[in-house]
């Protein structure tokens, strides 16, 4: 046995992160894993979205002007950035399990920085909705839905995906180092969950929308991110329109990060 | 700097406000090398307070603490490598398993992955889990998973171990299985500092005790010297005869008896 005291020797600042970021994320993996329900959930939930919301509208839709003349094209983008969307906002929910149990604290008494335990987090949610945005992909085509810009394009409508899933992230990390009881969590993200779905384009087109509802959508950062993926699957690449997505996305996860880091500084000191 | 002559805990004039209450009021007292060392008193008393500013998670008001000769307030990260913790509250992952628990640890200690199994296999022999080391942590006994806890809080080699409650609601069987465990750690060279509500074991357990009282140390000494001082047949009458109360009825959790 190694002598009291003597066990550790100070690493430098990326092998710390690296090692640091290897358990978390393992963690979080892990704990996926031993609950298989959920996993089965994960998995199957984006089907649910493309053969259900795709089917049921797709008939109604086919009176009316669909962008790229097939619902299932159109719902596509949809289908990947409510994926993401819900994924990411129920994402901060088990850092409030870490502080309901104590493990949280206890992880903070570690020499690990702090600030890992939720970029941990980030990292896990980015792999994991971008994981079942491929399952959507791979399933829309084998339904004949073929991406305007290519493999290119389908790395792009992941980008632009994580992209805007990093701010829901942070808003929902916010959310769980502002609330008490995991109670309370539940009840905020669902009630929050289908008014932005359905107020943002991921169903129906703008132009086919009540006015204020429209003027609603069109402050939905939701609805940035499915018309970018949408002109990337239907249209083709259009860098202008794509670029200013991007800046309004960057723009939405700074807002939403300096939120959540308010509600940190509360929670992790 | 921390030389070897620095006593394992060095604890001065500490107080911390929370808001207008004052949880530590001038708390001093020293934790010798290698010794278990039992902080004892009510609730309320401070005890959880002064564990936590030991372990960097609470800055003082004022005062100083140092642990391992390293003060808390300047070098906290330097502080945490050198500690250990097992909170009151139960914190393994009920998910993982227990050899899991113990790797994620060693991760968030910064050993590498390999160093991480070959402690945890050490760790988890040494509190004689090995058998139970590929079981998710919810399928372990009471008393074994806090033997878990406490692997999981050794991964650093800690010079000092910090302990709060550790065998509140286990059976007496599990207890004493703890002990011998715990003794065993302060012999490979660990100091300990546990608080506890059961004066059996602040006696059996403890080389010293100090008991805390409304934010002060009202006594300090070694067992049967505290006693024989106060003229007391008991530590619990030592308890009364330093605090003016006795000991505050267990918690509730001390009801239920986990096998």
């Amino acid at each position: 046995m190694t002598a009291a005291g003597l066990g550790i020797q100070p690493v430098t600042v990326w092998t710390g992160l690296w090692r640091e970021h290897r358990v978390l994320f393992g963690r979080w993996l892990a704990r996926l894993r031993r609950e298989p329900l959920a996993l089965l959930a994960l998995l199957v939930q984006p089907m649910v979205w493309l053969l259900l919301f795709g089917h049921l509208f797709g008939q109604m839709a086919a009176t009316a002007q669909v962008p790229g003349g097939s619902y299932l094209r159109f719902m596509t983008a949809g289908a990947v950035v409510m994926t993401t969307f819900n994924g990411c906002l129920m994402g901060g929910v088990e850092l409030l399990f870490d502080r309901e149990s104590g493990f949280l604290i206890r992880m903070l008494a570690a020499p690990a920085r702090r600030v890992s335990i939720v970029t941990s987090r980030f990292i896990y949610l980015a792999a994991l909705t971008t994981a079942q945005g491929l399952i959507i992909t791979a399933a829309a085509w084998i339904m004949g839905v073929r991406y305007a810009t290519g493999l290119a394009g389908i790395a792009a409508c992941l980008a632009i995906g994580a992209l805007f899933g990093a701010g829901i992230t942070a808003l929902s990390v916010g959310l769980a180092f502002s609330l008490r009881t995991h109670s309370q969590f539940f009840p905020i993200t669902g009630f929050a969950s289908l008014p932005l779905t359905f107020a943002s384009s991921a169903l129906v087109p703008l132009a086919l929308m009540p006015g204020w509802l429209r003027a609603v959508a069109r402050l939905n950062p939701m609805t940035y991110a499915i018309d970018a993926l949408r002109t990337l699957i239907l249209t083709g690449w259009q860098a202008g329109p794509l670029l200013g997505t991007v800046a309004a996305l960057v723009a939405f996860d700074v807002i939403c990060l300096t939120a959540a880091t308010l509600a940190l500084r509360r929670g992790l000191r | 700097m921390s030389s070897s002559a620095d006593p394992a805990v060095q604890v001065k004039d500490l107080t911390r406000d929370f808001g207008s209450t004052r949880a530590l009021d001038g708390a001093s007292f020293e934790v010798g090398k290698s010794e278990i060392f039992g902080l004892l008193g009510p609730n309320g008393a401070g005890k959880t307070t002064t564990m936590r500013i030991l372990l960097t998670l609470l800055r003082p008001t004022s005062g100083t603490a140092r642990v391992a000769g390293l003060d808390v307030t300047a070098e906290p990260v330097a502080v945490r490598r050198q500690v250990g913790w097992v909170p009151q509250d139960r914190t393994v992952d009920p998910l993982l398993t227990a050899a899991e628990n113990v790797t994620f640890m060693a991760g968030m200690y910064h050993l590498s992955p390999r160093e991480g199994r070959r402690r945890a296999a050490e760790l988890l022999a040494m509190a004689d889990l090995s058998e139970h080391a590929r079981r998710p942590a919810r399928d372990l006994s009471g008393g074994m998973r806090r033997k878990l806890e406490l692997a999981m809080s050794l991964v650093n080699v800690p010079a000092v171990l910090f302990l709060d409650e550790p065998t509140l609601g286990l059976d007496i069987s599990a207890r004493r299985n703890l002990w011998a465990y715990v003794r065993e750690i302060r012999d490979s060279g660990t100091t300990i500092m546990l608080t506890t509500h059961y004066l059996e074991e602040a006696d059996m357990l403890c080389d010293r005790v100090a008991i805390i009282d409304r934010g002060r140390i009202q006594a300090t000494g070694v067992p049967a010297e505290l006693k024989e001082r106060l003229a007391c047949a008991t530590l619990d009458d030592v308890f009364l005869a330093a605090t003016g109360q006795q000991l505050a009825e267990q918690p509730a959790a001390d009801q239920l008896v986990t096998s």
